[in-house]
């Protein structure tokens, strides 16, 4: 076995890609068939759900096999945390193209729609829609999906920034724990944190519930109900991977997987954190508030 | 930098593994560049294929042989294939084969990842071809997928959306790899600045690809949720807008065509100074160029939509944002030529792929400016002249520069000189192919052809039939190709040294090696330092 400096770590025949490959593509190709109205879509879809997760915990597991064997020298831990910080920039880019459509859609596309400009569309709307008011929250000129109510940003929503910014804040008293080897503080840290994770996802699905049943809030409610849905749904998608990341980095510090000096999977746990924290702070501002 | 030095965690030495495994659980970054090569190969042939049937319609006017529905399905996977399937992990098998031992590594940095970021094009690619056998058939709105059009396809909607998001799945995978790579792998020695050519223009390739590919990804997620789940994005009456879609696509394909540029501005920057028997003439101004133009690549997209009707202040701005990318590729274009001025040139196959690029190139980016200036972009817009150009660029430009690596370096890779007899025959007949192929098409779209149609006036019979052609020719000469690599790799042919091309040590670490490289263990026994030195 090579020694656990000065070498750079090569793995060898690696089966997980294949299967995570053959997993995505049964998982993607059972969902369209399904959204084309073919019923054993559904099937393909669990199964290739079922490949993934099997994938992840093999290719992870075996990740933190050789982790612990000491394979790793702080140059493959290195490469780790590049990764991390680019696969995060590339998650950063997924977010900004549903903010950009947000801004795009209440700078121009409503003002446009109510007759503004002389050129491009705003100079035909006002014909088509004579009784369009340029305001937001809205459905559209045709006002699609019917009465709708705008969610508002001091209820829940305010409870949820408070929720997700003290989770920001307990991961990182975790990770002074981590840091000065006390292991209680950074186990209840990692629990605090997770719990109040989950009790964002619970109020963000009570508040969806709430939204489906007695605010006419739905993904169909015109633009307003796309991108509400859209942003915050695919935010709160990544609070629960954020939360699943934590769980398992829980259960390894429950078996003292981590010390002082090589936590990489801690560190990249609280970096997605933070970054749904952040995300979580635009959209608080710019889809609840503003 | 900390030390690299080239040892594995296995128990003992060993080779490939056997069979078919070999391929399929390989972490060995030149078993998975050539899966990369073959695969683009493989995909070179279908949207080659899916070409000639375009083109072979085309060569009358009236309806020949296809229907016009499957005509449509043919330029939107003949375009989606080529971008995606063929240029894109050609680049991508150099990035695997060269980038390691030109910077003194080991192999990339996340082997199994980098397994990943290929093993997944075969499926996407699967997902995408599947559609063609689909009720209704492919997707057939042209490869940019604008709504509301593309929304009207029905069963190949789904399969085709979610074959781009693994296709961008395997991009960003593949660009973490790259740039994780480069930033921490590199041989003791090596800085930033010292770092050649091919490497810089893949590092910046890789960035544009990690800030981009989420963007279409987004987009298309939003297609899908307005075809199947209620959603307003591209649709007026709920407030929505069908133009976002065309800004959060070019947002996407600028950049995107600059992906595919960036990596043959590397290799071209690798072979002319080795055949010019100098060093590449402003290095650094060629390393900021680069930089440059990627991000200018990120602020000029709306100017593939000058006629959807935008405010005129935008316009201006992306046109005059358009027009500065000149300087950037002004600065490498002459560059390459000061690099050659007063050489000792000589004219091996790569070589001549070198210049036929520049030829080329230079002519697409000519017609770019062109187009950049919104006045006459809004005749030129969809006709003939815009397939011509984008052609001459990412067919001169891009499948050019490929070829010029693919002679370069596969004797490195094989150890086997390849026929140069063949190699410079394949270059003429490309060369004369592509230009007989696209040159009349600047003069059809000149004079009114438009673009994405299976039938024409009369008058353009002629450039048309010039133009199909050259296509025939073209794409049957990239069989004489297939048989050149076929014939190297068997090793038929005289066998290489070390440096294979006279004084190609001073220009890259990969010429230290032994041709062909060591399967595992490039740099063992061989001093990088001296090699980085020396250089």
């Amino acid at each position: 076995m090579t020694s656990a400096t000065g070498s750079y770590y090569l793995p060898h025949q690696a089966k997980w890609p294949i299967l995570a490959s053959t997993g995505l593509f049964f998982f993607v190709g059972g969902f369209a068939a399904k959204l084309i109205g073919i019923g054993a879509g559904t099937f393909f879809m669990v199964l290739g759900l079922l490949i993934i997760v099997g994938m992840m915990v093999g290719w992870f597991g075996e990740v933190i096999n050789e982790g612990l064997q000491g394979l790793y020298n702080p140059q493959v831990e290195r490469s780790f945390r590049w990764g991390m910080i680019w696969f995060i920039a590339s998650e950063v880019m997924f977010f900004a193209c549903f903010f950009g459509s947000l801004f795009y859609f209440r700078a121009y596309v409503i003002p446009w729609l109510g007759g503004e400009g002389t050129t491009g569309v705003g100079a035909f709307t006002h014909l088509l829609w004579p009784d369009f008011k340029p305001e937001w929250p809205t459905n559209g000129p045709a006002r699609v999906g019917g009465e709708f109510e705008p969610m508002e940003a001091w209820g829940i929503p305010a409870l949820n920034t408070l929720i997700l910014l003290s989770s920001g804040a307990t991961v990182t008293w975790a990770h002074w724990g981590l840091l000065k080897n006390d292991r209680s503080q950074f186990v209840k840290g990692l629990i605090a944190t997770i719990a109040l994770g989950l009790a964002f996802v619970a109020l963000q699905a009570y508040e969806y519930y709430h939204a489906y049943t007695e605010m006419g809030l739905t993904l169909g409610a015109g633009i307003y109900g796309s991108t509400f849905f859209l942003l915050t749904g695919f935010h709160g998608f990544h609070v629960t991977i954020g939360a699943i990341f934590l769980t398992v980095v829980l259960l390894r510090a429950l078996r003292g997987h981590f010390d002082p000096d090589h936590h990489f999977a801690f560190e990249a746990a609280a970096w997605y954190w933070h970054f749904v924290d952040v995300v979580w702070l635009g959209l608080f501002i710019f889809v609840y508030w503003l | 930098m900390a030390t690299v030095a080239d040892t594995h965690g296995a128990e003992h030495e060993h080779g490939p593994a056997k069979g078919i495994l070999r391929w399929i659980t390989t972490t060995n970054h030149k078993d998975i560049g050539t899966l990369y090569l073959t695969f683009a190969m493989i995909m070179f042939l279908v949207g080659g294929t899916m070409a000639l049937i375009i083109r072979a319609e085309l060569y009358q006017p009236g309806l020949q042989l296809v229907d016009p529905h499957f005509f449509n399905q043919m330029t939107t996977l003949h375009a989606l294939i080529m971008v995606f399937g063929a240029v894109m992990p050609a680049f991508a098998g150099f990035a695997n084969w060269m980038i390691p031992p030109m910077i003194g590594a080991p192999d990339m940095a996340l082997p199994r990842l980098n397994n990943w970021s290929f093993w997944i094009l075969p499926f996407a690619a699967t997902l995408l071809s599947a559609t063609l056998f689909m009720d209704g058939g492919a997707v057939a709105s042209g490869w940019t997928l604008y709504p509301p059009l593309v929304l009207q396809f029905g069963n190949a909607l789904p399969f085709t959306i979610f074959s781009v998001h693994l296709l961008g799945i395997s991009s960003i995978l593949a660009s973490i790899n790259i740039i994780v790579t480069i930033f921490n792998l590199r041989a003791p020695g090596l800085t930033m600045m010292k770092m050649p050519m091919f490497c810089w223009t893949w590092l910046i390739t890789a960035f544009l690809l990690i800030l981009v590919m989420p963007v279409l990804a987004g987009a298309v997620t939003m297609l899908l949720f307005d075809k199947f789940f209620d959603t307003s994005f591209f649709d007026a009456a709920g407030g929505g807008d069908p133009v976002l879609f065309q800004h959060l696509f070019w947002f996407f394909g600028h950049p995107e065509v600059y992906i595919i540029i960036l990596p043959a501005f590397g290799i071209i920057s690798q072979v002319i100074p080795t055949f010019s028997r100098k060093p590449l003439f402003g290095k650094n101004s060629m390393i900021f160029a680069t930089a440059v133009i990627g991000f200018l690549s990120f602020i000029v997209w709306a100017h593939h939509q000058f006629t959807v009707g935008m405010p005129v202040p935008a316009e201006l701005y992306f046109m005059y944002a358009t027009m500065l990318i000149a300087v950037p590729t002004g600065v490498k274009v002459f560059n390459w030529l000061a690099t050659m001025w007063k050489g000792s040139l000589t004219f091996e196959t790569p070589m001549l792929h070198a210049l036929g690029f520049l030829v080329l190139f230079v002519l697409g980016g000519f017609t770019g400016i062109m187009m950049s200036q919104v006045p006459a972009d809004l005749y030129y817009h969809d006709n003939y002249f815009i397939v011509a150009h984008f052609h001459y660029t990412l067919v001169g430009g891009g499948v050019f520069g490929i070829f010029a690596g693919l002679f370069y370096w596969l004797p490195k890779w094989t150890g086997t000189m390849y026929d140069e007899k063949l190699g410079k025959l394949h270059f003429w007949l490309s060369f004369l192919g592509f230009n007989l192929l696209f040159m009349p098409q600047h003069f059809l779209g000149l004079a009114g052809m438009p673009r994405r149609i299976p039938d024409y006036a009369v008058q353009f019979t002629e450039f048309n039939q010039m133009s199909t052609v050259g296509a025939f020719i073209f794409g049957f000469t990239q069989l004489l190709l297939i048989y050149i690599v076929y014939k190297c790799v068997k090793g038929e042919g005289e066998k290489v040294g070390d440096e294979v091309w006279e004084g190609a040590k001073s220009h890259g670490l990969e010429w230290n090696l032994p041709s062909p490289m060591p399967y595992h263990h490039s740099f063992e026994g061989i001093d990088i330092q001296k090699a980085v030195a020396d250089e």
